[in-house]
């Protein structure tokens, strides 16, 4: 469709127009990605709660995959369960099965700490430990062990790809509380890829920072995108609409029994997901009818 | 006006005056109770310090700390408590050093360890709580009977260390947790989330930010430690010594009781030599108090 055919344009759309922003990204970009996550049937338990139920998904690599729905859908559930970060709240379980490059992560032989390593994240407040700026950077391989041939380039590195090197080179020394939210969060993200992860979670990773860092942090995952496969949970539709290839809708809906449980609705390649969702319930949410 | 803001005037009475301040004598009454309460408080600890202070006066001098008990009559004057000085800190630091690692390491177990929906987990819980409670001189019995008999090591310095260290546990495991427990869950959270362990993400995160509430809550312990006297009345350190401690089965005493013995006897100059003890008492638990305080602004951390 294009902005010359109105009338095309007419027949396609729906009233009221959906969310109108330029999508840049697009899952089918000519080149082939393989899936690096694949949910299977995955439901979350937390105690006898059934907190999601059913979905099946899979994130493609070097792409960014985001999950959008209202409060208590379930998507930073399912996001929390792609690094076993769900196994340190007690009487969490999952079931079904979520493979990664065909590995079940939930089999006995797996062990959580290194899968961390690999897919590494980020969450929704700015936590960076209260360490110098380099430490902070310097924490991950260390405990990971990494073999490094040099600190000084691997941190230099880790926040040049971060887009933080120049406003923090001259006090690597100094606390990382000292820096404002934004910085903190690009902070948060340059110690998480200097362990080398393959993935990024990324858990409503602006939703504490003002437009000007939230835009930054979007160039950012925009230029990571080429490295890392990153999957990202969001409250703000205009950015799932901004940052991601493929975007899931979740959403809560109460079983025969009247108990609520989080719901894949629809997962497309966001363009599509934007422009002209499948469900109705996709369309409402997005177009600020529900949800 | 419309007919819904006249019907609302008519239900509800005119403000009152915006420039007119008025006295709330609740507010005031309230404020002055709380300040009274302080008072109370306070006063009654000058009150201790000055009545303390006056009666020592003339035995705040280095006879205090440089001269042992004497013998009931014998040389008033020359007496002083150097025994009990020496006895307190041997037991004091020795208590340190058996309470502390021990209440830390129970206090990270139960706090980043353990299951505490796990019944056998809460029944410890419950148990360390209760365990505060008990009275000290129920610990007496207990070290009486247990390690200075049973197990043998006697009235000695050791036995009396290991007492205090079971009394002051409970409050250790607690103040600890709590410091733990002030540590935001986002740190550990940062800290899995780039592969770390259980032990590193403690080790190196959490401990380190723990470190403020667990020494201030350490050096209360042992504040309580020093000033015990119940427990140690059982454990042999009434008796008459003459001599410093040199090792740990040295027979020993400690200034509270050493105090206690001293208010016992009829003469002037020995309750004079109670109250000078008194002050010296009050003023190592000062000193153990502003380390506290040093220690928590050294590392205090902002999140």
């Amino acid at each position: 469709m294009t902005p010359s055919d109105p009338k095309d344009a007419a027949m396609t759309h729906p009233a009221p127009p959906l969310i109108t922003t330029s999508v840049r990204l697009s899952a089918d970009d000519g080149v082939a990605h393989e899936p690096v996550l694949t949910l299977k049937d995955i439901s979350v338990f937390y105690g006898g709660y059934e907190a999601v139920r059913g979905v099946d998904m899979d994130m493609a690599g070097n792409q960014i995959t985001a999950l959008i729905g209202p409060s208590g859908c379930g998507k930073s559930t399912v996001l929390r369960s792609l690094n076993r970060m769900n196994d340190l709240i007690p009487g969490a379980r999952v079931a079904g099965t979520i493979s990664y490059h065909g590995q079940n992560l939930y089999a006995r032989e797996v062990d959580p700490i290194e899968l961390r390593r690999r897919i590494g994240m980020v969450f929704q407040k700015p936590n960076p430990f209260p360490k110098s700026i380099y430490d902070n950077i310097a924490y991950g391989p260390r405990v990971t062990g990494m073999k490094v041939t040099s600190m000084n380039d691997l941190v230099e590195q880790a926040l040049r790809d971060a887009a933080l090197w120049d406003e923090v080179k001259d006090k690597l020394k100094q606390s990382a509380l000292a820096l404002s939210g934004g910085q903190q969060q690009r902070l948060c993200i340059a110690r998480t890829i200097a362990v080398r992860p393959e993935v990024i979670l990324m858990d409503e990773p602006c939703s504490a920072l003002d437009p000007i860092a939230t835009g930054k942090i979007e160039d950012l995952m925009i230029n990571l995108a080429a490295d890392y496969t990153i999957v990202i949970v969001t409250h703000n539709m205009q950015q799932a609409a901004r940052v991601s290839h493929r975007t899931a809708f979740f959403t809560a809906e109460v079983d025969e029994a009247g108990v609520r449980h989080g719901r894949l609705v629809e997962y497309e390649d966001t363009n599509k997901l934007f422009t002209n969702p499948n469900h109705k319930r996709t369309e409402d949410y997005i177009t600020g009818r529900f949800g | 006006m419309t007919a819904a803001a006249a019907a609302r005037e008519a239900v509800i009475a005119p403000p009152p005056s915006l420039t007119q301040r008025r006295i709330r004598p609740g507010e005031l009454l309230f404020r002055l109770a709380l300040q009274f309460c302080l008072l109370v408080a306070f006063a009654f600890l000058v009150a201790l310090i000055v009545f303390a202070v006056y009666k020592g006066w003339n035995r705040l001098d280095a006879r205090l700390w440089q001269n042992m008990p004497t013998g009931r009559a014998s040389r008033v004057e020359a007496a002083g408590v150097q025994s009990a000085i020496t006895g307190t800190l041997w037991v004091i630091a020795l208590t340190a050093l058996i309470s502390l690692p021990t209440g830390i390491a129970s206090a990270i177990y139960l706090e980043e360890y353990a299951d505490n929906t796990r019944w056998y987990n809460r029944l410890l819980e419950l148990n360390i709580q209760n365990l505060a409670g008990v009275p000290s001189i129920v610990f007496g019995i207990l070290g009486l009977g247990l390690i200075a008999r049973v197990i043998g090591l006697g009235f000695t310095v050791i036995t009396a260390a290991v007492v205090l260290s079971l009394l002051v546990l409970p409050t250790v495991i607690i103040a600890s947790r709590e410091a733990l427990r002030a540590v935001p869950q986002s740190i550990r959270q940062a800290s899995y989330a780039l592969g770390a362990t259980r032990w590193q993400t403690t080790s190196r995160q959490v401990l380190p930010a723990a470190i403020p509430g667990m020494a201030t809550g350490a050096i209360l312990a042992l504040s309580r430690a020093l000033g015990e006297a119940a427990p140690l009345i059982l454990l042999g350190a009434v008796t008459f010594i003459r001599f410093n401690p040199d090792s740990l089965l040295s027979t020993y005493t400690t200034l509270p009781i050493q105090i206690y013995n001293l208010i016992k006897e009829p003469q002037a100059e020995f309750q004079e030599l109670a109250a000078a003890a008194i002050v010296l008492l009050l003023v190592i638990l000062l000193l153990m108090n502003s380390v506290a305080i040093v220690i928590r602004n050294k590392f205090q951390k902002r999140w």
